[in-house]
């Protein structure tokens, strides 16, 4: 199995009545015959602006939404299978915005192992995974400490050490970094990465940050519920004008690039994602001394 | 300023009472505090007395937490042994404006200030050497046979758990509040009572409006960890019961053992 998760043409509503036998009324159409495939072990970033349906895209990635046409698959399983909803979540975790409200217990470690204690986990290898996982995150020395003496950083750090203390797969994260300032930000997104890399843990980021999105190995960009980019970031940020109509920015350098290349720069290229890359090149303009 | 409240004052340590199985604990409270309404005479105080000096020797916490656990309940004192000096019947000593103060009165209010400060010093020493977090799941343990008839014994300690994680969270945000509105004119400090109060309904409504929408990512958040209430749940510190917490229970027995015969006149001090 090489795709953690799949989307098959899958379709979605939000609707204002719950009852099933009724007709909904006031649908809000989200998707409508979206699919997309992640592959095992792979970091990929998705980047939108307000409202297209990021956050509801995760949701049906563990079974917390289903879908209403088309089918999800996560882990293999079908999200639509009841009773295998837990043996889904174990699978793929899921990390929010907001740290403050998704830590549970008013100790470090405790909160942690919060899920393993709802699995049923024994004491003992709870411990162990409880201690790997906050070492994982680098906040074992805090793993006595309360939660609100944390800073936001690294209250993101024991979410998710909760959350591979499962030993997921896949973690999905929904702006995680949203709340945070720059050192915690950074933090953040350097636990991430290490986990992706060490231990093969699958990535899906939602942000809104292009330097965070120029850090994957792909880039999805949703508009209006459909996916109308999805490529490396390097391809998918050259494409400025597409990118700026549907509201999103791109990273810094290949802005530059962008604009030195309407002046007519011809050695300016918009592949250029990231500053050092960005400096090499203008140092050979400089020194080179290319004219328009 | 809302800061400075402190909840569930723990403080931390390894002697013997904070390293003592947090159910045992509670289980040697209950039956301090039995054997201070037991009692029925200033000899038969004495043993509870004794216990409560040990333990809080063996605590090793400093004297002058005692003080501070008292200072909140000293009106209270005041109130009910003022009450029972002069409402009390009895042989009068004194008279003062036709009011009798007794023998009986000064008796019993004695008694009852006596009872009053052991119950707190007891329940406070409990409260000092045990972690809040130990103390829920201990609570959950102990009830946990009541949930064969369908009491809620899980729930419970899950909104305990859940309220002592949120409520410092809930006080900084209280605290931001009110800095916003004082921000934008509000008089929270002054004006007569009604005023105060009208003042604070715009901090009371952002307050709930955000706690529900905690609440619902909360719930979420403990959704995707596979939270499906206390059925088949293990806990990462399971408590554990030793001889010296069998022994700490027998040594209480034998105290209220003395309690009850002082009282039935089998000894006397
Ligand atoms: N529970 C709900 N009921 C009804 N409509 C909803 C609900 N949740 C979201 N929506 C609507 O669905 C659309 C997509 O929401 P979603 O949260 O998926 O967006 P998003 O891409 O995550 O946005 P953001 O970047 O702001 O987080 C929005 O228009 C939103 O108003
Ligand atoms: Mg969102």
């Amino acid at each position: 199995m090489d795709n953690i998760i799949k989307a098959d043409n899958i379709s979605f509503y939000y609707s204002d009545i719950q009852d099933e036998d009724k007709p909904a009324e006031n649908k809000i159409q989200i998707f409508d015959g979206l699919s997309l495939e992640i592959a095992k072990g792979s970091f990929t970033v998705i980047l939108g602006h307000n409202g297209c349906g990021k956050s509801t895209l995760a949701k049906h990635m563990n079974a917390i939404l289903l879908p209403c046409g088309g089918k999800m698959y996560a882990a293999g399983i079908d999200t639509a299978d009841e009773e295998r909803i837990f043996e889904i979540r174990e699978h793929i975790g899921m990390v929010f915005q907001n740290p403050d409200n998704q830590i549970v217990a008013s100790v470090v470690e405790e909160d942690a192992a919060f899920a393993l204690e709802n699995m049923g986990v024994p004491p003992e290898e709870m411990r162990q995974r409880v201690d790997d996982a906050l070492k994982a995150v680098g906040m074992y020395e805090y793993r006595e400490h309360s939660p609100s003496q944390l800073s936001g950083g690294q209250k993101q750090r024991v979410a998710i050490a909760g959350i591979i203390a499962m030993q997921p797969d896949c973690i999905v994260l929904d702006e995680p970094t949203a709340m945070l300032d720059p050192v915690g930000r950074r933090e953040v997104m350097k636990t991430v990465k290490r986990l992706n890399r060490e231990k093969g843990v699958t990535i899906v980021l939602i942000t809104h940050y292009m330097d965070e999105a120029a850090q994957a190995e792909r880039v999805v960009v949703m508009d209006g519920g459909r996916i109308i980019l999805d490529d490396t970031p390097c391809e998918v940020f050259s494409h400025v004008d597409r990118l700026r109509e549907v509201g999103l920015d791109v990273p810094q350098s290949t802005q530059l690039m962008y604009i030195m290349k309407q002046n007519g720069y011809k050695s300016a290229d918009t592949h250029i994602i990231n500053e050092e890359e960005c400096a090499d090149l203008l140092y050979d303009i400089l020194t080179k001394g290319e004219q328009k | 300023m809302l800061k400075d409240i402190t909840i569930g004052q723990y403080f931390p340590g390894n002697s013997l009472l904070h390293t003592m199985d947090a159910r045992f604990k509670i289980i040697v409270t209950a039956i301090f505090i039995v054997m201070i309404f037991a009692a029925d005479s200033f000899s038969a105080l004495l043993p509870p007395l004794i216990f409560f000096i040990l333990a809080f020797a063996l605590s090793g916490l400093p004297v002058k937490l005692i003080a501070r656990s008292m200072k909140p309940i000293i009106p209270v004192l005041v109130f009910t042994s003022v009450l029972n000096v002069f409402f009390v019947d009895g042989k009068a000593l004194v008279s003062i404006f036709g009011i009798n103060i007794t023998d009986e009165g000064l008796i019993i209010s004695g008694m009852m200030v006596l009872r009053l400060i052991a119950l707190i010093c007891g329940s406070s020493l409990l409260t000092y050497t045990t972690s809040p977090i130990i103390l829920t799941d201990a609570i959950e343990k102990m009830l946990k046979p009541l949930s064969k008839i369908g009491f809620p014994a899980h729930e419970l300690a899950m909104m305990m758990t859940i309220a002592l994680r949120f409520i410092p969270t809930l006080i900084e945000e209280t605290d931001k509040i009110m800095s916003a509105q004082k921000a934008r004119g509000a008089e929270l400090d002054s004006g007569t009572l009604v005023q105060r109060a009208k003042a604070l309904v715009p901090i009371l409504i952002p307050l709930f409006v955000s706690s529900f929408r905690r609440a619902e990512e909360l719930a979420l958040a403990m959704e995707c960890r596979c939270y499906h209430g206390g059925e088949g749940r293990t806990k990462l510190r399971e408590p554990v019961s030793g001889g010296k917490d069998y022994a700490a229970l027998g040594v209480t027995l034998l105290f209220l053992c003395a309690v009850l015969l002082i009282n039935m006149g089998k000894v006397v001090i």
